[in-house]
């Protein structure tokens, strides 16, 4: 096991680089936008009918499905008296014509834990109401699933993960013979503080102009890449990716993420209610 | 405008000058003014600065002498490390220099994996499959076929040479054939085998010792030694 | 949140005696794996990392190669024994994948890979203590075995943690500060041309405390980037006597 720097199957020309610097100077995007605009969002909830919860996020073409399995387990050895999360993230083979084929790549363990750090921190739910009884708990398995890759799929699957804790119903707990076991014919909806959601907002950087919401070909063409997850008025989780950004260049990209953030916590409030 | 003081260390990054200035060795330029890459030691010399760096792989360049390894034969030609990370090629057309008809007599004939070269860097191009060429078509260069090749870091050669050649004069004052590759290898003939043993021990402690003053002077003085030690021995 | 065995800040000192702006005791040695072609120990009070360089070199296989740069590859690894109470599996973790690929945007940003066309150049790193702020431990020992390694870089990067301990920003936190604490943000940044690369964070912190913790670590990593230029200077010891003799 070791990262190694990506080898150049992701191919954009050099004149399409220069053509999204030159309009981006001009502070223009290919598809029209400027660089503070996310794309049109859409989420829909409810759309896995065997899951326990789930949402479907469409950001611009980024498509991610999430769904959500709760189980019975053990509690991590760190936290005896909260319910357990378990993030996790697959990039589909069919996602984009250069996705590989096998088990979750270092992007996709990325993606999740990102996303799951942006859950674990903010309150949105409330661990300590999931203990079942001493030395169990309930498990909330969030699986993300990207069905097509069109750029930032951070923010999209973060939607995603979101929605779907909203739209889960929790089994019963029943206890027989055998022992403790889920009844999914008694559901109550798990408890989330909407007020509480978590929201991601990536920002790029290309020469000077730092952008919002980058599309598949902008990520190929960064300078440097950061998330901020907010929740509330508080930064939850930060993830730099690619390149590097100076003190200055910072304190901007906080301040466009949390415009982001505005933007997708807004499309999240019709869902969540 | 120089930052930099004779003889100074120099990490990367560190400023060295402003960008009208004259200056060699690995450096870039940063809003107009040269950084180091390295770690180094900053030299003054007559016509500008220059950044000598203190480690670091070997970096061909055209006209280079070295000393390579036969790691492969290809169709036409064969593959030859030089212990950078750039492989080296050396061309039949570059090897020979009488026609050979490749249909009859296999490129083994000639040089075969293992083999050690003296050879010239012919050309040197990073955009190629192969950057490095190599001929042998060249005055004292060609197959070594007895002696020893001792290793250095890259960065020490030019004190195994020393300056205008004085320690390598020196180091010749044991009689045998030494011939000094820039990519740190350097291959010795002496007609006694305990001779090539005891070179290649100075040689090691010239790498080891070679910012030390007065080094010169100490081989010379150990070569006298080992002279003398043998004459008695051999009474 | 968990609560803390100790209090975590009390009479202005944290539980191990420190200011909040204070770092742990530094220790860092260059050249330390002989086999390596560059090499670097750096210890951030318990927490060890060793990091060592080979290459460039030739990468195989050649299709995993660029044609006009070289690649880097990462290993940020964590011993068995490295951790304070249960033994950790030698199989590397998601957390491991994850940190590998953060060490290695990390340091990309400094190396002038074109200079090393299809080449590779691997950085293994190992955690042979540790006690909070194993990443950027990391990222001190891997930038060290790179230049001493003679690798071109345009910077050194040095890596230091801040973090949120009773609303208090922190330098450098320790094992039971990060596990307790309200926040956890590792940083990584060139001391020349002022650049982050690497930057992270978890918890819950304000816009203000997030400005204020990227400030404290400029300044701890500034004051990490001069131990390190002394580990450096102590490598070649003897040029400096040479230096001072004349």
């Amino acid at each position: 096991m070791a990262s190694i720097s990506p080898y150049g199957k992701r191919f954009i020309s050099y004149l399409r680089r220069e053509q999204i610097r030159r309009l981006l100077s001009t502070r223009y995007r290919v598809d029209g936008r400027g660089p503070e605009q996310v794309r049109d969002v859409e989420i829909k909830v409810g759309v896995v009918k065997t899951a326990d919860g789930s949402a479907e996020v469409r950001l611009g073409r980024t498509h991610v499905v999430a769904g959500v399995k709760v189980g019975l387990g053990q509690p991590f050895p760190d936290t005896p008296d909260e319910g357990v999360l378990v993030v996790s993230a697959e990039v589909l083979p069919h996602a984009s014509p250069y996705t590989e084929v096998g088990p979750p790549d270092e992007s996709a363990i990325e993606l999740a834990r990102v996303v799951d750090r942006g859950i674990r921190h903010c309150r949105y739910v409330d661990f300590k109401k999931l203990t079942v009884e001493s030395g169990r708990a309930y498990v909330l398995w969030v699986d993300l699933y990207v069905i097509n890759d069109d750029g930032n799929l951070v923010d999209a699957a973060n939607l995603a993960a979101v929605a779907a804790l909203r739209n889960t119903q929790l089994p019963a707990v029943v206890k027989d013979e055998t022992g403790i076991k889920l009844d999914r014919n008694n559901k109550s909806p798990l408890p989330v503080e909407t007020a509480k959601a978590p929201v991601a907002a990536s920002v790029g950087k290309i020469g000077s102009v730092l952008l919002l919401d980058p599309t598949f070909e902008e990520e190929l063409s960064l300078e440097g890449r950061i998330t901020f997850t907010f929740s509330e008025d508080k930064i939850v989780a930060l993830q730099k990716s690619a390149g590097h950004f100076t003190q200055a260049e910072l304190e901007t990209a906080l301040d466009l993420a949390w415009k982001g953030k505005e933007r997708f916590a807004s499309a999240l409030k019709e869902v969540l209610g | 405008m120089y930052f930099v003081t004779p003889r100074q260390l120099i990490f990367p990054g560190d400023v060295v000058a402003t960008a009208d200035s004259k200056v060699e060795g690995p450096v870039y330029l940063d809003n107009g003014r040269y950084r180091s890459l390295v770690v180094g030691l900053v030299e003054f010399r007559d016509d500008g600065v220059v950044i000598v760096p203190l480690e670091g792989v070997y970096r061909p360049k055209k006209g280079d002498l070295v000393v390579g390894y036969v790691t492969d034969v290809l169709a036409t030609g064969w593959e030859v490390d030089l212990r950078s990370f750039m492989p080296a090629y050396l061309p039949v057309s570059e090897a020979l220099h009488k026609h050979v008809d490749l249909e009859t007599t296999p490129l083994t004939t000639f040089l075969n994996i293992g083999d050690v070269v003296v050879a010239k860097v012919k050309d040197v191009d990073l955009t190629d499959e192969y950057p490095i060429i190599l001929t042998l078509k060249e005055e004292r260069v060609g197959k070594v076929e007895s002696g020893t090749v001792v290793e250095i870091a890259p960065v020490k050669v030019p004190r195994v040479i020393g300056k205008k050649g004085s320690m390598l004069n020196t180091l010749m004052e044991l009689g045998c054939d030494i011939v000094v590759g820039q990519n740190g290898r350097v291959w010795a003939r002496c007609k006694d085998p305990r001779d090539e043993v005891f070179l290649a021990s100075l040689i090691k402690k010239i790498e080891v010792e070679s910012h030390v003053m007065g080094l010169t002077d100490r081989v010379k003085a150990e070569i006298e030694n080992y002279k003398k030690t043998k004459q008695q021995a051999a009474v | 949140m968990k609560k803390s065995p100790v209090p975590l800040l009390q009479n202005g000192l944290r539980a191990d005696g420190r200011a909040p702006d204070q770092m742990r005791e530094i220790n860092i040695a260059v050249g330390v794996v002989s086999n390596a072609d560059g090499s670097a120990m750096v210890s951030y009070g318990l927490t060890t990392a060793v990091a060592a360089v080979y290459g460039p070199r030739e990468a195989h296989p050649r299709h995993l190669a660029l044609p006009d740069r070289g690649i880097m590859r990462v290993r940020y690894h964590m011993a068995p024994f490295s951790t304070k109470d249960e033994r950790k599996s030698p199989t590397p973790s998601r957390r491991e994948i994850e940190i590998s690929k953060v060490l290695r945007e990390a340091l990309e940003p400094a190396v002038v890979l074109e200079q090393y066309p299809r080449s590779r150049i691997d950085v293994f790193i190992e955690i042979l203590q540790a006690d909070g702020s194993t990443r950027v431990a990391s990222l001190t020992a891997a930038s060290l075995a790179l230049a001493d390694a003679g690798i071109y870089m345009r910077d050194l990067v040095v890596g230091v943690s801040v973090g949120l301990v009773e609303n208090t920003v922190v330098l450098d936190l320790n094992g039971l500060e990060d596990q307790y604490g309200e926040g956890d943000l590792p940083v990584g940044y060139m001391p020349n041309l002022k650049r982050f690369t690497l930057l992270q964070l978890d918890g819950a912190w304000s816009r203000e405390k997030f400005l204020e913790a990227i400030g404290l670590a400029v300044k701890g990593a500034e004051y990490v980037y001069q131990k390190a230029r002394d580990a450096l200077k102590n490598r070649y010891m003897s040029i400096a006597e040479e230096i001072h003799g004349r």
